[in-house]
C-alpha cells in the first residue's frame, strides 16, 4: 500500500534520513521504533508532504506522492496524528473534528462518522462544544485520532500517541488503535518510542537508529531480539 | 488597604520623575537676556503628578491581580465582558440592536452635517478595520502595509473616473476585486513568512503602492493627487453637497452591515475555522489536508476586498485623492483599531474605529496631545485589558454533565 524506497530527507544541510526503505502492505498496523531524533517523526513529515524528501521514492497505492502538496496527499487518504496531539486549542471539539474533515463535502457522511466517533469516545461527545486546549492530555489524544480519522483515512500515520500520557491512557488508546485496525479495516503505521507497547500492537516492526532503518522483523522477533530488548525495552 | 511599601514605591517614582524631567521642565535658558530661569514649581507638580499617578496605576494593577487571584480559585465568577453579556440575554440584546440601528439611521438627522461626515469617516475606519480583522485577527497574518489596499480602491475610483468615466457603483465592485487582486500579489511572496519577518515585508509592500503612487507623474498625476472626484449619485441624479455627505454616510452604513454580514459568516464557516487553525498550527493543519497557500491567499484576498471598497468610498467621499493620505501611518491607526478594538471580535473592531476616530475629532483642543493620548491609551489598554475593549469570546458551552447532555 505505502512503500518508501531509498528515502533521503534533509533539513538545511543535515541529513536526517539516510535510504529509508519501509514497506506497508493493506490491513497491517505497522511500528516504526527508535530513539529521540532518530527521525521517526521525519518519516512521517515526508510521507505527508510537509518535509519532502530530497531523493527517493514514496508510492501510495501504486502512485508516486513524492513530491506531491500535502493536502493531495490527505486527499488521496494519507492522515496523520502529529506528535503531540497539536489540536486547535481555541476551537471546539467540533469543530476541531470539522477541520479534519476539511476536504470532504459530503455533509451527511460526515455527520454520520462525527457520530461514529463520538461512540468510540463517548467522552468527546460530552466536551463537543468545549474548546480543545481546555481538554485533558488523554482527551486531547483522542481528539487528535478522532480529527484525523474524520478525513477517512486508508492509511493513518500515528505520531507518539502514548507521549506524556498515563500509563492507564496509553493502554486504552493502543485498544483503541486496534479497533480502529479491526473495524474500518484502516491501515496503521505507527511511531513509538514506548517499543514494548508499540510492537505487541503492531504485527511488524522496523527499527530505526540515526536516520537508518537497523532493523526489520515481525514483532514477535523483534521483542526477542537481544539488540532490541537492550536498547529499547529496558531488560 | 494603603501599606507603607506603596507609598514608598511611589516616592520612589515621583523622585525618578523630577530627577528625569529636570532638564527640560524646571531649567530654562534665556538665551537673549543670558539669565537661566529655574522653575521650581514644575518640579513639585511633576513630583505630585507622578506620585499620585504611580499610586493610581498601582492600584489598579493590585485590583487586577487580586481578580484574576480570585477567579482562579472560582470565588469570583469570570468576569463576563459587558458586551458579551448583553449579547447572551436575547431581551436585551433585540433592544440594544434596535436602539443602535435607530439611532444610526436617525444620525444625519440629529446632528450636525459635520458630525455626519466625521462619522461617515468613522465608519470607513470600521470597514478598513474589519477587514483587516480577517487578516489579522482571524488568519493570524501581521499585516502593516494594508492602506495600500485603501489606495488601490481610491485610486481605481479616481482614475477609472478621469479616463473613462465610470460611476460610483460601478467602480465599487471594481474596486473591490481590485483590492482582492493586489491582496493576492501581496499573498504570494509573502506565503512563507511569519510573525515579524511578515510585518517588515508587507510594511514595505505598502510603501513600495504609495511609492509609485508619488512618482508615477503619468499614471497617478505624482503628489498633486487627483481632485473632481465626482460624488455617488443617486440613480443618476446629482446631489448637493449637503446631501451626497448624508447619502454617503448612509451608503457607509449599508456597506458597513455588509461587511459585518460577511465576517460574521465567514467566521463561523470552514474557511474561517481554517484561518484561526492556521493561526494556531501551521503543521497540523497541513497534516489534516488544509491547503495553506490557499487559505493564507484567501485571508489576503478576502482581507483586501474591504480596503478596496473602503477606498472608493474615500475618494468618493473626500473628492481628492494623493498620496499622502495612504502613509503608513494610517496601516498603524487601522491596526491600533484592531488591536485595541480587540483581535478576531467584530463588536471590538466597531468599537476600537469609533473610539479612535472619534477622539481626536471631538477632542481637537488637545490635537498637540494626540499623539500622547494615544501613546498612553495603548499602553493602559494593553495592561489592564489585553484582550481589547471587547475581546473575541469564541462560542463555548460549559460541560452540563452527561444526562443533560444526552437529550441534546
Amino acid at each position: 500500500m505505502l512503500k518508501l524506497q531509498n528515502v533521503q530527507t534533509f533539513y538545511g544541510n543535515i541529513q536526517a534520513l539516510k535510504d529509508v526503505t519501509i514497506q506497508i502492505s493493506e490491513g497491517e498496523i505497522v511500528s516504526l521504533i527508535g530513539s529521540n531524533g532518530a527521525g521517526k517523526s521525519t518519516t512521517l513529515m515526508a510521507i505527508c508532504g510537509i518535509v519532502p524528501p530530497r531523493s527517493g521514492e514514496i508510492l501510495f497505492m501504486g502512485q508516486p506522492i513524492t513530491h506531491m502538496e500535502p493536502d493531495r496527499i490527505v486527499s488521496l487518504g494519507i492522515c496523520q496524528v502529529p506528535e503531540g496531539r497539536r489540536i486547535f486549542p481555541h476551537l471546539s471539539v467540533l469543530e476541531n473534528l470539522d477541520m479534519g474533515a476539511f476536504l470532504r463535502k459530503d455533509r451527511s457522511q460526515i455527520k454520520r462518522d462525527m457520530e461514529y466517533l463520538f461512540e468510540l469516545f463517548p467522552l468527546l461527545a460530552q466536551r463537543r462544544h468545549q474548546a480543545g486546549g481546555t481538554l485533558s492530555g488523554g482527551e486531547q489524544q483522542m481528539l487528535a485520532i478522532s480529527r484525523a480519522l474524520m478525513a477517512r483515512p486508508k492509511l493513518l500515520l500515528l505520531d507518539e500517541p502514548s507521549l506524556g500520557l498515563a500509563p492507564l491512557i496509553v493502554k486504552r488508546t493502543f485498544e483503541i488503535v486496534r479497533k480502529i485496525n479491526t473495524e474500518n479495516k484502516t491501515t496503521i503505521f505507527l511511531v513509538e518510542q514506548n517499543a514494548n507497547l508499540a510492537l505487541k500492537v503492531a504485527a511488524r516492526g522496523y527499527v530505526m537508529e540515526n536516520g537508518r532503518i537497523t532493523l526489520t522483523d515481525s514483532s514477535e522477533n523483534l521483542l526477542a531480539n537481544e539488540g532490541v530488548k537492550k536498547a529499547y525495552l529496558g531488560f | 488597604m494603603i501599606t507603607f511599601g506603596q507609598i514608598k514605591k511611589a516616592v520612589l517614582v515621583s523622585i525618578w520623575f523630577m530627577f528625569l524631567t529636570f532638564p527640560i521642565m524646571v531649567i530654562r535658558v534665556n538665551p537673549v537676556e543670558h539669565i537661566v530661569e529655574w522653575r521650581w514649581k514644575n518640579m513639585l507638580l511633576v513630583g505630585v503628578g507622578s506620585f499620585i499617578l504611580s499610586f493610581v496605576w498601582h492600584y489598579f494593577i493590585r485590583r487586577k491581580e487580586l481578580g484574576a487571584q480570585k477567579a482562579e480559585l472560582g470565588e469570583w465568577a469570570e468576569a463576563i465582558p459587558l458586551a458579551q453579556r448583553i449579547r447572551s440575554k436575547k431581551t436585551l440584546y433585540k433592544p440594544a440592536l434596535v436602539a443602535a440601528g435607530i439611532f444610526a439611521l436617525a444620525f444625519p438627522f440629529i446632528f450636525s452635517l459635520y458630525q455626519t461626515n466625521i462619522m461617515a469617516s468613522a465608519l470607513i475606519y470600521v470597514m478598513l478595520g474589519l477587514g483587516l480583522n480577517i487578516v489579522v485577527g482571524l488568519a493570524g497574518l501581521l499585516d502593516l502595509g494594508y492602506v495600500a489596499f485603501y489606495a488601490v480602491g481610491a485610486y481605481a475610483y479616481a482614475l477609472l473616473n478621469y479616463h473613462f468615466g465610470l460611476s460610483f457603483w460601478m467602480v465599487l465592485p471594481i474596486g473591490a476585486a481590485l483590492g482582492a487582486t493586489f491582496g493576492i500579489l501581496l499573498g504570494f511572496p509573502v506565503l512563507r513568512l511569519r510573525g515579524d519577518y511578515l510585518a517588515i515585508v508587507t510594511l514595505g509592500f505598502g510603501e513600495i503602492i504609495r511609492i509609485i503612487l508619488e512618482n508615477w507623474n503619468e499614471f497617478s498625476f505624482g503628489p498633486s493627487g487627483i481632485a473632481n472626484i465626482p460624488r455617488p449619485s443617486l440613480f443618476g441624479i446629482d446631489l448637493s453637497v449637503h446631501n451626497a455627505t448624508i447619502y454617503i454616510y448612509y451608503i457607509m452604513i449599508g456597506l458597513c452591515l455588509l461587511t459585518i454580514f460577511v465576517v460574521n459568516r465567514l467566521q463561523d464557516s470552514r474557511i474561517g475555522r481554517a484561518w484561526i487553525a492556521l493561526r494556531e498550527d501551521e503543521t497540523a493543519c497541513q497534516a489534516m489536508g488544509i491547503d495553506k497557500t490557499k487559505t493564507k491567499l484567501t485571508a489576503f484576498a478576502l482581507g483586501a476586498m474591504w480596503a478596496g471598497m473602503s477606498g472608493v468610498v474615500f475618494a468618493a467621499k473626500t473628492t481628492f485623492v494623493n498620496p499622502a493620505s495612504f502613509t503608513i501611518w494610517e496601516s498603524i491607526i487601522i491596526l491600533c483599531i484592531v488591536v485595541l478594538g480587540g483581535m478576531g471580535s467584530i463588536l471590538g473592531v466597531i468599537a476600537g474605529a469609533l473610539v479612535l476616530i472619534l477622539m481626536p475629532e471631538y477632542l481637537r483642543a488637545l490635537s498637540e496631545f494626540r499623539m500622547l493620548a494615544f501613546g498612553i491609551l495603548l499602553v493602559v489598554m494593553m495592561v489592564f485589558r489585553p484582550g481589547g475593549l471587547i475581546p473575541n469570546v469564541r462560542r463555548t458551552y460549559k460541560f452540563e454533565g452527561v444526562a443533560n447532555d444526552e437529550k441534546s
